[in-house]
Parts: C-alpha cells; sequence; structure tokens
C-alpha cells in the first residue's frame, strides 16, 4: 500500500485533535505518515500520539531553521519527502497555514488540490461545504497527487495501531523561500476553554450582548463549550478577532452551537451552518438566525442565560 | 511604486447562488459584485499609494473572469484605482485555483511585475485563501498573507496578522504578494467624482492569446480538481421556538439540552 502523508497540526509540540482525524481519513486512502515539522527533541512524544492512530511512520523535520520564516520553507520541504516517498495523497489541517503550505506544494509538484474537505473517502473523493453551507460539493483531484486539506470534526478519531517509526528528514531550503519574516510572535493567552473549531459545543455571543459577555462565558462554562463572537461583537473590541464565528473568522461544525444576541447574517452562518444542532437566544422574534434553529428563545439574553446556567447546574446536581 | 490589486467577480451572497450543469459556479445568471473581501485589498492598495509620497505611483486593478467581470474592474477604477486590465476569455471559464493562478500571474508578467500584488484574504464564493500563495509561487515572491495592519516605509512592509495561536509581525521586501483581512480597516465607497473620473480610466481587456496562455491548459476540461456532484443542502426546518415569561425560556431551554443529552 502507498504512503498517505499527513501533516500533524500541533502547538509546540502537542498534537491537536485534528491531526487524529486527518490519521484515520488518511487509512482509508493507503498508509499513514505522519510529518512533524517541529522541534526534534519532541519528536519521540508526538511519534507516541500518532502511531495510536495509524501513523505507520513519523518523518521528524526539525523547523529550527524553518519556523522564523512564513510557509514557502515548508512547501520546500513538503516537495522533496513527495519525491522521496511517492505518496498516493497528501493530507493537510484546513488552517490557514496549511492551506498555504499546500497551493505553494501544488504549483511545485503539479498536483491539483483541494480545500477544506468535510469527508474524504476511498477514490480519495472528497465533500466540501460551499456558498455558506448551502451547497454540497463532491469532487476529485484528477491531475497529479491529489492534495487535499481537511476540515476540523471532518472524522471521528478511531484509534488503530502503528508502527509510528521515526525518521528525520533534513531538506535543503533555498535562499529564496526565506524571504518573509517572522519578526515577533506573541502568543495568544489561554482562556481554559476547549479550542473553537474542535469544541462539541459552541456559545456565541453577538451585539445583543452589548459588551457584556460574561452571562455567554458562564453559560458556556456550565456546558464545557468553547465562546465565539459575531464580528459586531469583534469589531466592537468585545472579544478577540480569534473568537469570530463567520466568513472571515473561524468555521465551526460542532454538536451544538449556541447563538445569543446574534442576528444570523448570511456572514455569521457561513461558519456555524452546518453545526448538527443549533439554538438561538434573542429578543427579536423576526431574527433570520431563528430560521436555523432547532430550539429558540425569545427573550433578553441577560435573563435567559443567566437562569439557564443556574438550570443546568443543579440538573448537573 | 506600482501595485496590482487582484479583484475577483463573485455572486452576491446575501441573494441565491447556484451551479450550473456542468458543476461550475454560475456567474451569469445571477447577480455578482466585486468580492466584499477584496474591497479591503483595493483600500490598502489605495492608501500604500496614498501614503507613499513623492513619485510615480500607480494602481492596477486586475480581473480574471467573464464579461459581467468587469464590474468589479470599474468598481475599482471607481474606488480610486488608476488603471483596470480585465482577462476574458471564453476558454477560462471553469478553472479551477490552479489555472486561474497561472492567468493572474501572466497578465501580472504582462502588465510588468510590479513593486506590490495586494489579494484579498478569500474569494467569497471559492474562500480557497490559495490563490495569493499560488501567486507568490508563480512570481517567485515573497508571500506577506492575510494581514489585518500593514505598514510600508521604503522598501520594507511590516503586518500585524492574526495566526492560529498567536499574533504576529512579519517583514519582507518588496517586491511582494500582499493578502490583507477585513480587520484592515473600512474599504472607501466611490464618491460621485471617483464615479465620473472612472469612465475615462484605461481599461485594457486581454484575451489568453495576449498573455501568451495555450488555451489547453485552463477551464474546466483541463481542471486538476472536478467537481463530480453538487446538491443543494435541504434548508433547515424551522424547529421549536418559544417566548420567554418570567424564567420559562430559560427552563425550555435546558430542557430542550436534555433531552438532546447535552446536560
Ligand atoms: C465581507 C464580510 C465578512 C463578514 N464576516 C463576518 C464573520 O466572519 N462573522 C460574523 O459574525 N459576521 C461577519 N460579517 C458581518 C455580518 O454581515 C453581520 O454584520 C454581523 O454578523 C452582525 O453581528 P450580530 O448578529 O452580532 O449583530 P446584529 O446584526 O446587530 O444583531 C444583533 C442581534 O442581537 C439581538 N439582541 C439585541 N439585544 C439583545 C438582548 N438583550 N438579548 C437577546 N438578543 C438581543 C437583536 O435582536 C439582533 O438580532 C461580515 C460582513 C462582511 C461584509
Ligand atoms: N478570478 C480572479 N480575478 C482576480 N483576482 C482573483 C481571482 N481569483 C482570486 N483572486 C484573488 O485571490 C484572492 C483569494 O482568492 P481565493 O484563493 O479564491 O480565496 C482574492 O481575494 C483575490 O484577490
Amino acid at each position: 500500500m502507498s504512503e498517505v502523508l499527513v501533516v500533524i497540526d500541533h502547538a509546540d509540540g502537542a498534537v491537536k485533535k485534528p491531526t487524529f482525524e486527518l490519521l484515520t481519513i488518511a487509512r482509508r486512502l493507503g498508509e499513514p505518515s505522519a510529518v512533524f515539522f517541529g522541534a526534534a527533541d519532541q519528536a519521540d512524544a508526538v511519534a507516541e500520539k500518532v502511531k495510536a492512530y495509524g501513523a505507520e511512520k513519523v518523518y521528524v523535520i526539525d523547523d529550527a531553521e524553518l519556523k522564523g520564516y512564513l510557509v514557502a520553507p515548508k512547501a520546500e520541504a513538503m516537495q522533496q519527502l513527495a519525491e522521496k516517498s511517492s505518496p498516493a495523497a497528501i493530507l493537510f489541517p484546513s488552517t490557514f497555514e496549511g492551506k498555504e503550505v499546500a497551493a505553494r506544494l501544488a504549483i511545485k509538484i503539479g498536483s491539483g488540490l483541494i480545500t477544506d474537505a468535510v469527508d474524504v473517502q476511498e477514490g480519495p473523493v472528497t465533500t466540501q461545504s460551499v456558498f455558506a453551507g448551502s451547497y454540497t460539493v463532491t469532487a476529485k483531484v484528477t491531475q497529479g497527487t491529489p492534495i487535499i486539506t481537511v476540515k476540523p470534526n471532518s472524522a471521528a478519531p478511531e484509534e488503530a495501531a502503528g508502527a509510528g517509526a521515526v525518521e528525520a528528514f533534513a531538506p535543503s531550503i533555498s535562499d529564496a523561500a526565506k524571504t518573509a519574516q517572522v519578526i515577533a510572535s506573541q502568543p495568544r493567552q489561554a482562556t481554559g476553554r476547549p479550542e473553537l473549531t474542535e469544541a462539541a459545543i459552541v456559545v456565541s455571543g453577538g451585539r445583543g450582548t452589548g459588551g457584556n459577555f460574561e452571562p455567554i462565558e458562564n453559560f458556556a462554562d456550565s456546558l464545557g463549550a468553547a465562546v465565539g463572537a459575531s464580528r459586531a461583537a469583534v469589531d466592537s473590541g468585545w472579544m478577540p478577532h480569534a473568537f469570530q464565528v463567520g466568513q472571515t473568522g473561524k468555521t465551526v461544525s460542532p454538536q451544538l452551537y449556541v447563538a445569543n444576541g446574534i442576528s444570523g447574517a448570511i456572514q455569521h452562518r457561513a461558519g456555524m451552518q452546518t453545526s448538527k444542532t443549533i439554538v438561538a437566544v434573542n429578543k427579536d422574534n423576526e431574527a433570520p438566525i431563528f430560521e436555523l434553529v432547532d430550539f429558540g428563545v425569545v427573550g433578553d439574553l441577560h435573563t435567559v442565560l443567566p437562569a439557564a446556567t443556574e438550570e443546568i447546574t443543579k440538573r448537573k446536581g | 511604486m506600482n501595485i496590482v490589486v487582484c479583484v475577483k467577480y463573485v455572486p452576491d451572497a446575501t441573494a441565491d447562488r447556484q451551479f450550473e450543469s456542468d458543476n461550475t459556479v454560475d456567474r451569469v445568471g445571477v447577480d455578482g459584485l466585486l468580492s466584499e473581501l477584496d474591497e479591503y485589498a483595493v483600500e490598502q492598495a489605495l492608501q500604500l499609494k496614498e501614503k507613499a509620497g513623492e513619485g510615480e505611483h500607480e494602481v492596477i486593478a486586475l480581473c480574471v473572469g467573464p464579461e459581467k467581470a468587469v464590474d468589479a474592474a470599474r468598481k475599482a477604477l471607481q474606488m480610486g484605482a488608476d488603471k483596470a486590465v480585465h482577462v476574458l476569455d471564453d476558454a477560462i471559464a471553469g478553472s479551477d485555483y490552479i489555472a486561474t493562478s497561472l492567468v493572474l500571474a501572466k497578465a501580472i508578467e504582462k502588465i510588468g511585475v510590479p513593486d506590490l500584488v495586494v489579494c484579498g484574504m478569500a474569494s467569497t464564493d471559492a474562500s480557497g485563501s490559495v490563490v495569493p500563495a499560488m501567486l507568490a509561487e508563480r512570481l517567485g515572491l515573497p508571500q506577506v498573507t492575510l494581514a489585518s495592519v500593514v505598514e510600508a516605509q521604503g522598501d520594507q512592509v511590516r503586518i500585524k496578522r492574526d495566526n492560529e495561536g498567536s499574533t504576529e509581525v512579519i517583514g519582507a521586501t518588496l517586491p511582494i504578494v500582499l493578502s490583507v483581512t477585513d480587520q484592515t480597516g473600512e474599504a472607501r465607497y466611490p464618491s460621485f467624482k471617483g464615479i465620473m473620473a472612472a469612465k475615462k480610466k484605461p481599461l485594457d481587456v486581454f484575451s489568453l492569446a495576449d498573455l501568451g496562455v495555450d488555451a489547453g491548459e485552463v477551464g474546466l476540461s483541463v481542471a486538476w480538481s472536478q467537481v463530480e456532484e453538487t446538491t443543494a443542502r435541504p434548508p433547515r426546518t424551522a424547529g421549536e421556538v418559544v417566548t420567554d415569561e418570567d424564567g420559562s425560556g430559560a427552563v425550555a431551554l435546558a430542557e430542550f439540552l436534555a433531552s438532546k443529552k447535552f446536560i
């Protein structure tokens, strides 16, 4: 069976859940080989994690010399790795970085690219959700090695023992690739809540919060949820942009999405319409968000949410 | 300073969007416009020009798309771009990112590789956010993408951007490919004066032959990825909506969440 390259999504060596989803998908297409761009001394710990989801090999590309630059060096490294391993497919997480490395790689190796897949089956045949979630599209790469970027929550991670053989790979990086430099990087403060794109439950607030996100956060915590925001809330400076859900923020596809004080503009829908269950609290019974909901409450979020939080805490005992 | 700003003509997201029988996006039978996210690119291009000071500076809007796509180029001219180029050729219809980026790159080479190529963060129809990276790859230029703040001084550009887990400052030396987000600040509206002036501005139309691109390299039939099927998602059927009275809403909400096993 051919190798399928899976680029590991991680934060400083902590492997993120979408990686396990990618490995699960890769097993449908061939033999998963995970690719780790990171610190070489974290490689063994990373290999332990990914082999539990079927990674037969783990290519380690020490990024000490790459991480000061944007995506061009990674694309060169992937090109060389693809030439060496002749994979059946190459899977990336659908992060901005994943998509950009994939884009450059596609041009370099003359392969077709499919972005933002929400499912990948044998073939590989991909499924995408387009036009703000109003259409489902299936597609195939017809030229070269299929390069596919896959959204979080596209598969339920399934464990499977892989060999996890660690293999160092040292690409040669051209000077031309080292032209866009990271001058400074400020890590965002951890919130202690689940990550927005990975969370099973997302509770969001919009302009209707009036800038007070406390009811949103307390309600989210009672459900163990991530917190999100509409662009109106972000533009007002109430929440950092990293929390924005929608076309120009994050796309989320959780089991449950709760929109509070959010009208439901098309650009917001684009980021949450594929959620399994949708709930809204809004004081305007004509808000378009109610067209989408499985359950809605017409009311003031400042009274409904605290009372609901209390009720949930009580039920949980 | 010469700036090329890439503007895409897209179906209006607030109206119905659909596919043609060959599974390509219907760009002709629906209302279209300059992709809203590319307005931010035009705005930043104009601001960079305005701040560049003395010397010859020019902003050229570039659009690849069908006949109606000229509207996107015109809008950029109305906002203040100096010139526009519309690449129009029937053979382009149905092109994927790979071919679109090829045509854009060839057009940029034809215009004369500028100091800056400015793109939007994503097109509002395909929303791939990959064309800027592909252009950088094809043109052999540094890529500085997803800027929320752009600053230029001489030939040095610095941007601020939100990455997955951090906020970054990125620096590069011109020429570069830049993409900007909707965090860069409101785009200007065309003024009446701008609309009148746009009528007299040069708008070149290029065919593939003008760019030296073989028609066999682009279009639906040679796309390196093919859409097999498109299915309209059944509209979500609106569920139960209750009106809160004296705390009844909170109880009903908790009840619903419990029934779905979220509690
Ligand atoms: C190119 C482009 C990209 C965009 N990208 C995004 C994006 O990524 N994400 C995004 O969210 N938007 C995006 N937008 C903006 C989008 O069009 C809307 O403007 C935005 O989503 C509105 O946010 P909102 O629902 O919070 O505010 P509003 O539309 O003002 O709605 C506020 C809602 O709160 C309700 N409300 C008020 N007070 C209360 C109360 N006390 N209790 C309960 N309900 C209350 C009101 O009834 C109303 O329905 C984009 C727009 C453009 C043009
Ligand atoms: N057909 C096109 N004509 C002009 N610019 C385009 C075209 N397609 C994409 N672009 C540019 O590339 C950016 C990203 O597009 P995309 O990769 O499709 O999300 C857009 O915001 C535009 O600036």
